[in-house]
């Protein structure tokens, strides 16, 4: 590293140097240069890494790359790979969202289990008004009677917070399902199931109602307040975000009559209260062309990434007129590496990722939008620092 | 009849009690989810923080580590089963435990601050230009 050649090793870093330490190496085999080292006293006593909130704020940049509702793409350039993935953790486990938790079964003739039935209705991602969703309380699930240990826990606990673990209009979402197969006849449908069936008609459609059961056959029933803040007329009642998820099939005779109660979870108890599918980043790509690659090893260079990553431009400086490879778009890349199994080039090109610039894909499930989820998986690291900044005062005054 | 009503006269509360009083004077109590491991000194400690893990522990430790009068820092999880993360903390010279801790937190709450300010900007900024929501 550039460091130890320079005359004097305790200086503070050049530019170059700066730009050289935000790079982690891709190599054939392996990564290297992976852990920061913006830490203060790494590069000696003149380089001044501390933290200091003004160089921060200067050198954050935001960029988006497209913004969709419900599909954000951003840059996030400047903050360190810790603090980028809490953010992304906080985005799948931590934040509070809506989700079918305790299905009443009053009757469940399909062939489909009732654990099995609960558990697909927990799985349909709900929206609904984001006011509304945002002034829902937690509902604190009372643990099973036979787990003796939590129950206990759990009575100890009580006292001022039992309101919580009754359900109510603030902290619980009904839906109803209730789904009856018949044969279709002529005198309600317009068409005689059997007499199709007799005939050769195997299409269950056209031969039942109702033989398939789908998410939007699940009815809100607002309690109590929910009228105010889920209200239909401005459209912002609970409802499932894809009506035609397949929940069951029934066929003449079955019936499927459940109450569903919703709650507010995070992502870390079920997966089914995760607000996004999913929340991911990757480091921005680096290519280095160290030596000119020229003509035709250019243009199996530029075979070797994604198209738009390299492109072939006459070299300025060399004389005759063959085309010279250049990098024209990294983000495109999906660092594959292949061009280093090639004798040609693989010692004229160096490949790397940008330490601190992380392209973040936001999908939203549906409940909320993506550009708001990453504002509230902000503010949710910033409410945890105030947390444990108070639980710090509580600790230092007992001491 | 109206002396035949149901009110009662309340009564004056005692003096020094106060309705909904707890140790910090907050209406909701919440739970202390911060502790001090035995054996730590007021300049090398280790903290114990209860249902966290490296979404915090690793974010902290980062700011803290960014203070050049820290002369160690590390956190772990003692055992994944259990929702606890440890971090120590240990300083030069005389400088507290409690101050670097405290100055790590402070940190990271104003670091989220100009996040969410420049995100907000960069997204009214995105939304602005470009209404159906994709680059040109």
């Amino acid at each position: 590293m550039p460091a130890h050649e320079q005359s004097n090793p305790w200086a503070p870093l050049t530019p170059s140097q700066l730009e050289q330490r935000k790079i982690v190496s891709v190599n054939p085999e392996t990564v290297s240069h992976t852990a920061a080292t913006d830490i203060p006293g790494h590069w000696g006593p003149a380089q001044d890494d501390s933290w200091n909130l003004s160089r921060f704020r200067d050198s954050l940049k935001v960029d988006f790359h497209h913004n969709k509702p419900h599909d954000a793409a951003f840059s996030l350039v400047g903050v360190d790979a810790s603090i980028a993935n809490a953010f992304r953790r906080i985005l799948l486990a931590e934040i509070p969202t809506l989700a079918i938790e305790d299905v009443f079964v009053f009757d469940n003739t399909s062939i489909i289990q009732d654990e099995v039935l609960a558990h697909r209705l927990g799985l349909i991602p709900l929206t609904g008004g984001q006011e509304g969703l945002k002034w829902l309380k937690w509902f604190r699930k009372p643990p099973p009677k036979d787990d003796f240990a939590a129950q206990a826990a759990w009575e100890a606990e009580e006292g001022e917070d039992s309101a919580a673990s009754v359900p109510s209009d603030y902290n619980t979402i009904v839906l109803t399902l209730n789904v009856t197969c018949r044969w279709a006849t002529k005198a309600e449908d317009g068409r005689d199931g059997k007499a199709l069936a007799k005939d050769g008609e195997s299409d269950p459609n056209v031969r039942y109602v109702n033989s398939n059961v789908y998410a939007k056959d699940l009815v809100f029933e607002p309690q109590g307040q929910q009228e105010k803040y889920f209200n239909e007329e401005e459209g912002n009642q609970i409802r499932p975000v894809n009506p035609d998820i397949l929940i069951a099939k029934l066929r003449p005779g079955q019936r499927i009559h459940v109450r569903c109660h919703c709650i507010k979870g995070i992502g870390a108890d079920h997966a089914k209260f995760s607000p996004v599918a999913t929340a991911s980043y990757r480091l921005l790509p680096q290519i280095n062309i160290t030596q000119p690659i020229l003509g035709a090893d250019a243009k199996k260079f530029a075979r070797c990434f994604p198209k738009g990553v390299i492109g072939l431009e006459p070299s300025p400086d060399n004389d005759s007129d063959e085309l010279q490879a250049v990098v024209k778009d990294p983000m495109k890349d999906t660092v594959s590496r292949e061009c280093l199994r090639h004798a040609e080039f693989k010692d004229k090109v160096k490949l790397g990722r940008v330490r601190d610039h992380f392209i973040f894909s936001v999908e939203s499930t549906g409940q909320f939008g993506s550009s708001e989820l990453m504002l509230d998986s902000v503010r949710l690291l910033r409410a945890k620092a105030e947390r444990f900044n108070r639980h710090l005062t509580e600790l230092e005054e007992g001491r | 009849m109206a002396q035949d009503s149901d009110d009662r006269e309340m009564e004056d509360a005692a003096p020094g009690a106060e309705a909904n009083e707890s140790t910090n004077g907050d209406i909701i109590k919440e739970k202390q989810r911060l502790r001090l491991l035995p054996g730590s000194t007021d300049t090398a400690a280790s903290f114990a923080f209860e249902k966290e893990d490296h979404t915090l522990g690793n974010a902290l430790r980062y700011m803290i580590m960014k203070n050049p009068e820290v002369e160690f820092c590390g956190y772990s999880i003692p055992h994944p089963s259990e929702a606890v993360m440890n971090l120590r903390i240990q300083t030069f010279d005389n400088v507290s435990v409690f101050e670097v801790l405290r100055k790590g937190l402070t940190d990271l709450t104003d670091l989220c601050d100009v996040v969410e300010d420049k995100f907000t900007a960069a997204r009214d900024e995105f939304d602005a230009a470009h209404p159906d929501g994709e680059k040109a």
